[in-house]
């Protein structure tokens, strides 16, 4: 591989939906190799000791984890193309802040909108909406979180997107009334092929979040 | 125009004071202010509306929180002392420290000190295996950052000062020379550092203070 970047990634996963992103918009070519999480592989095991968890990124043979830290990575190696963060400190330091704030929320939130019903779920759905209209208020008339560029909140984001189907389905609610503006970035984003090409399937997330909320739920 | 660095901290707060090492350690002059945490002022407020806590950072105006996205600023802003390693892999190393220690490390010793009562179980059983991947990536270093402090060394100010004043004041065992002798030797050449020791707060006053306000205070990152 020319660039010697080996991806170990779970389909289904946000977190390597953020990476798989950012390689594309560096144009960069990698080898995707999909981990089954019940059965670890013995290379994710050696390049994540820590914390055993998908995503990795493995440069010349070098493990780099978590998901935004392998990002910033990929942006401050293959700075010249398409870059993720602002090259001003205030707003790089802005730019970390929300995408600090998507990691501290959504995924927990998320999770427990399609995974959990009664109370919990009603509870979830409501910080979801609040957590979507302080990003919403964030983004005011910009095209991307990252203004006229495509940035790191909007990849830290987007992924999330995938499970727009799944959550409004399983909480019986409409994202896209609460949060018109989200619903049209997350649009102008799915045009990048770099998300379209990384993002799966909504339907398909849907039957595969059931299917988790169906083991979750016989625990 | 005259450059101005404030800095909203709260006496007891390792997040706090991890500015404040920062700081000192770049050699950047700085207004402190000290937040009532449950009377918080309105510049705070102002400052930091979504998470309203302590640290904030306002330079020149401009307000940065959340005290690592403040290192990495501080890192960037001023020249001088690095706070982080200039190669990009070294770099994404120190950050991934960084973030286990906040979000693994920390959490499981919150949890374990004063957590609920089924989540302590849990935590205490995490605390050491945690301490352990720290201990491993210690190796033979002085400091996480290598010959000098770094940005990891400073987010696990923590684990060197705020726990053994949790210990004294609770007469728990966290952190033991027999379990953990790399990361005991680090814990005395971190606070034993001119500089550092210039940032921690009284010893005796922390240990009352937690004793006091066990059961948890909105102390933030």
């Amino acid at each position: 591989m020319a660039d010697d970047l080996i991806l170990l990634n779970l389909w289904s996963s946000p977190f390597g939906m953020r990476v798989r992103i950012a390689l594309a918009e560096k144009g960069l070519d990698y080898e995707l190799i999909e981990e089954d999480l019940s059965n670890k592989s013995p290379l994710l095991l050696k390049m994540n000791p820590v914390r055993k968890q998908i995503a990795v990124l493995i440069n010349k043979g070098r493990p780099i984890c978590e998901s935004l830290i392998i990002v910033q990575y990929i942006d401050e190696v293959w700075r010249h193309k398409s870059p993720l963060l602002p090259s001003d400190p205030c707003a790089r330091a802005k730019a970390r802040f929300w995408a600090d704030y998507v990691d501290k929320n959504i995924y927990a939130i998320g999770k427990l909108v399609w995974g959990a019903t009664g109370e919990i779920q009603e509870a979830a759905k409501k910080e979801l909406i609040e957590c979507f209209k302080v990003l919403e208020g964030e983004l005011g008339d910009k095209p991307y979180f990252g203004g006229d560029s495509f940035g790191i909140v909007d990849v830290a984001l987007i992924p999330f997107y995938s499970w727009f189907y799944a959550m409004e389905t399983c909480g019986n609610f409409s994202i896209v009334a609460e949060c018109p503006k989200l619903v049209s970035w997350a649009k102008r984003c799915m045009e990048r092929e770099s998300v379209s090409k990384s993002l799966p399937d909504q339907y398909k997330m849907y039957c595969f979040l059931l299917e988790l909320k169906t083991k979750f739920q016989a625990q | 125009m005259a450059e101005e660095v404030l800095l909203f901290g709260a006496w007891a707060s390792p997040y706090s004071h991890r500015v404040e090492m920062a700081l000192k350690l770049k050699g950047v002059e700085y207004k402190y202010v000290e937040e009532d945490l449950a009377n918080k002022s309105p510049s705070l407020l102002k400052y930091n509306p979504i998470h309203k806590k302590v640290p904030v950072l306002v330079h020149n105006g401009n307000p940065i929180v959340e005290s690592q996205v403040i290192l990495e600023y501080i890192n960037e802003t001023w020249p001088g002392y690095p706070l982080l390693p200039k190669d990009p892999y070294e770099r994404a190393i120190a950050r991934f420290w960084a973030k286990f220690i906040d979000d693994k490390c920390l959490l499981a010793i919150f949890k374990a000190s004063w957590g609920e009562e089924k989540e302590r179980e849990k935590a205490a059983e995490e605390v050491p295996e945690f301490l352990n991947h720290l201990e491993n990536e210690l190796k033979e270093k002085r400091f996480f950052g290598g010959e000098s402090i770094g940005m990891v060394d400073i987010v696990a100010n923590f684990i060197s000062f705020w726990v053994g004043a949790f210990e004294e004041a609770f007469g728990s065992e966290l952190l033991t020379r027999e379990k953990f002798p790399k990361l005991t030797n680090w814990t005395h050449q971190f606070v034993n550092n001119t500089v550092v020791k210039e940032s921690l707060p009284p010893r005796d006053k922390l240990v009352a203070y937690l004793r006091n306000r066990f059961g948890g205070r909105n102390v933030s990152k």
